[in-house]
């Protein structure tokens, strides 16, 4: 079953783009990530999704029922972390949590137990004094507290240290185990790299490519290093050249055989050919007409 | 009723605080009544001899010796502008708050509709605004009580079910507002109400001007109007019903539709 469907969802601003005929399906159970730079259409995506925005044209359903007419059924089993936590002021912390709660209906107490615990937050404290990651604590529990069949997360580790982090993706990972769909909006490829099992990446509002992880990141380019003196002017392909005293590394692109031809002329002291991490690859799909967007 | 309950709790200083202003302002005037009763004969026609500005707050038409004329007139001021600019800050801001303060995607992303958050919040701005008056009104009795005056209780009544209406007049056109703000919304709640204010003054003046009386809601808190008549003008009473209920209206239609950005 498909938790999230989108058919050419597009929101515009007046002439100003926001998505353009998005289509998209994340599955029940998936770790989905959902990559691309700032302005490129994320965050638009996620607020059509929950209901904030309308969309100017084409449609989106999740768990099969439509995002306009039956927001708030959908709702009820989401859990959205925004990009920056803002709550009201001069409320405590389990007071916003006591609301998160209440305003779906749910009691919820023994969970938020749990995580407050896990991700060691004081719930005593009023939110006002609370610095930006710990804000983002309590934003994860609102988002986790009623063990929603969904989670959407916007940009969710900033603003974490890397310990809590690296908590806050286990509690991912066992609510995945446990059968929640996760759609994990990122800028940060190793996250998604690690975490998911398929992304789609957007660029100008349009989804560029959507496939597993492994798919994404196998690319025909290699990142190539040697140790030693070797001449690269002839070759075609290459770019992201990192130069040091005694080793060049490259992405390449062009012909193998060009490649050992020249290699064999040099001076060639080690060698190694790997697959491009995610990011090499991230900056792949963003090039456009030679230039990286 | 989570909502009415957060909003409530969110609203509790400055209801408290205005509802402390205006009560304490309308106590302190009673209190001074028994000692200007008897400076009143000379001051009286004084006040009725100055021509526009006497016809602007209705003082040609008020005796100033007695409780009610008193009444009318300094404590009608009070309550009328301070009661106006509580109902309208406390209507314009409910809905923008959420935008301009950034916690509208916390609130709308959780499994309540549109139309509950604004009912919600409407409940809550008419709570206050109830409250506030049933304390003021309760302070006012008590406060002539105790300086030993006779409780002229049908005018006082009606003076201050007037200012009540005028405050949910105020409230619903200002609630309308506030559905279509994102962001300041404290400075027109108050241009609001102080426009509808100065508006009654010049209907009071100029002849001409009158039909402005039916525009605003202080058309028919006129203590004046209200004393020798023993009764509030319905016809103006409905039109301003029908303006609160033109905004709580737009207020729904807006508020529906409307996309929250961040």
């Amino acid at each position: 079953m498909d938790i999230i469907k989108t058919a050419r969802l597009t929101k515009t601003y007046g002439k100003a783009r926001g998505i353009v005929d998005l289509d998209m399906t994340v599955a029940e159970g998936e770790f989905f990530g959902f990559i691309g730079p700032n302005g490129a259409g994320k965050s638009t995506t996620i607020r059509t999704l929950l209901g904030l925005i309308s969309p100017t044209s084409g449609s989106a359903e999740i768990f099969g029922k439509n995002i306009t007419t039956q927001k708030e059924s959908i709702l009820q089993n989401i859990g959205y972390l925004p990009s920056e936590a803002i709550f009201y002021r001069g409320m405590k912390v389990k007071d916003i949590l006591r609301l998160s709660a209440d305003l779906r209906k749910k009691d919820c107490t023994e969970e938020a137990k749990t995580l407050c615990e896990r991700l060691q937050l004081d719930t005593s404290r009023k939110v006002d004094d609370l610095s930006f990651g710990n804000r983002k604590k309590v934003a994860i529990v609102c988002a986790l507290q009623s063990n929603p069949d969904l989670l959407i997360l916007d940009e969710p580790t900033g603003g974490l240290d890397p310990l809590m982090q690296k908590e806050f993706f286990e509690i991912l990972k066992e609510r995945n185990t446990n059968g929640t769909t996760i759609f994990l909006s990122s800028h940060v490829l190793s996250e998604v790299q690690r975490n998911c099992t398929r992304a789609a990446i957007i660029r100008d509002g349009k989804i560029i490519a959507c496939d597993s992880v492994e798919v994404l990141a196998k690319t025909s380019t290699k990142r190539v290093t040697v140790h030693g003196a070797v001449e690269l002017d002839r070759l075609y392909g290459i770019r992201d050249i990192k130069s040091t005293q005694d080793s060049v590394s490259f992405l390449y692109s062009g012909n193998m055989n060009s490649l050992l031809e020249a290699l064999s002329s040099g001076q060639v002291n080690d060698l190694t050919v790997t697959e491009p991490d995610l990011e090499e690859v991230f900056l792949h799909y963003y090039e456009k007409d030679g230039e990286t967007v | 009723m989570t909502l009415v309950k957060h909003e409530l709790k969110q609203g509790k200083a400055s209801f408290l605080i205005w509802t402390a202003s205006i009560g304490f302002l309308l106590a302190i005037c009673i209190f001074l009544f028994p000692e200007m009763k008897g400076q009143m004969d000379g001051i009286n026609d004084i006040f009725a001899s100055m021509g526009s500005f006497s016809e602007a707050f209705g003082m040609d038409r008020l005796n100033f010796g007695t409780l009610i004329g008193f009444y009318a007139v300094e404590c009608g001021n009070i309550l009328g502008l301070g009661g106006a600019f509580y109902a309208a800050i406390c209507a314009v801001g409910i809905l923008s708050k959420e935008e301009k303060e950034r916690t509208a995607e916390f609130l709308l992303t959780h499994p309540v509709s549109r139309i509950r958050i604004i009912t919600e919040k409407l409940i809550a701005v008419l709570i206050q605004i109830t409250a506030m008056n049933i304390i003021i009104y309760a302070l006012s009795v008590a406060s002539i009580a105790s300086i030993g005056e006779e409780i002229p209780l049908k005018e006082i009544t009606l003076m201050h079910i007037a200012y009540f209406l005028l405050q949910i007049e105020l409230a619903g056109i200002c609630f309308g507002i506030s559905a279509f703000l994102c962001k300041g919304s404290i400075g027109i709640g108050l241009g609001i109400a102080v426009m509808m204010y100065f508006l009654n003054l010049i209907a009071n003046i100029a002849e001409v001007a009158d039909f402005l009386k039916y525009i605003t809601p202080f058309g028919y808190c006129e203590g004046a109007d209200i004393i020798s008549s023993g009764s509030l003008d319905g016809a103006m009473v409905t039109v301003g019903m029908m303006l609160c209920i033109v905004g709580i209206t737009a207020a729904y239609l807006k508020y529906t539709v409307k996309d929250i950005h961040s």
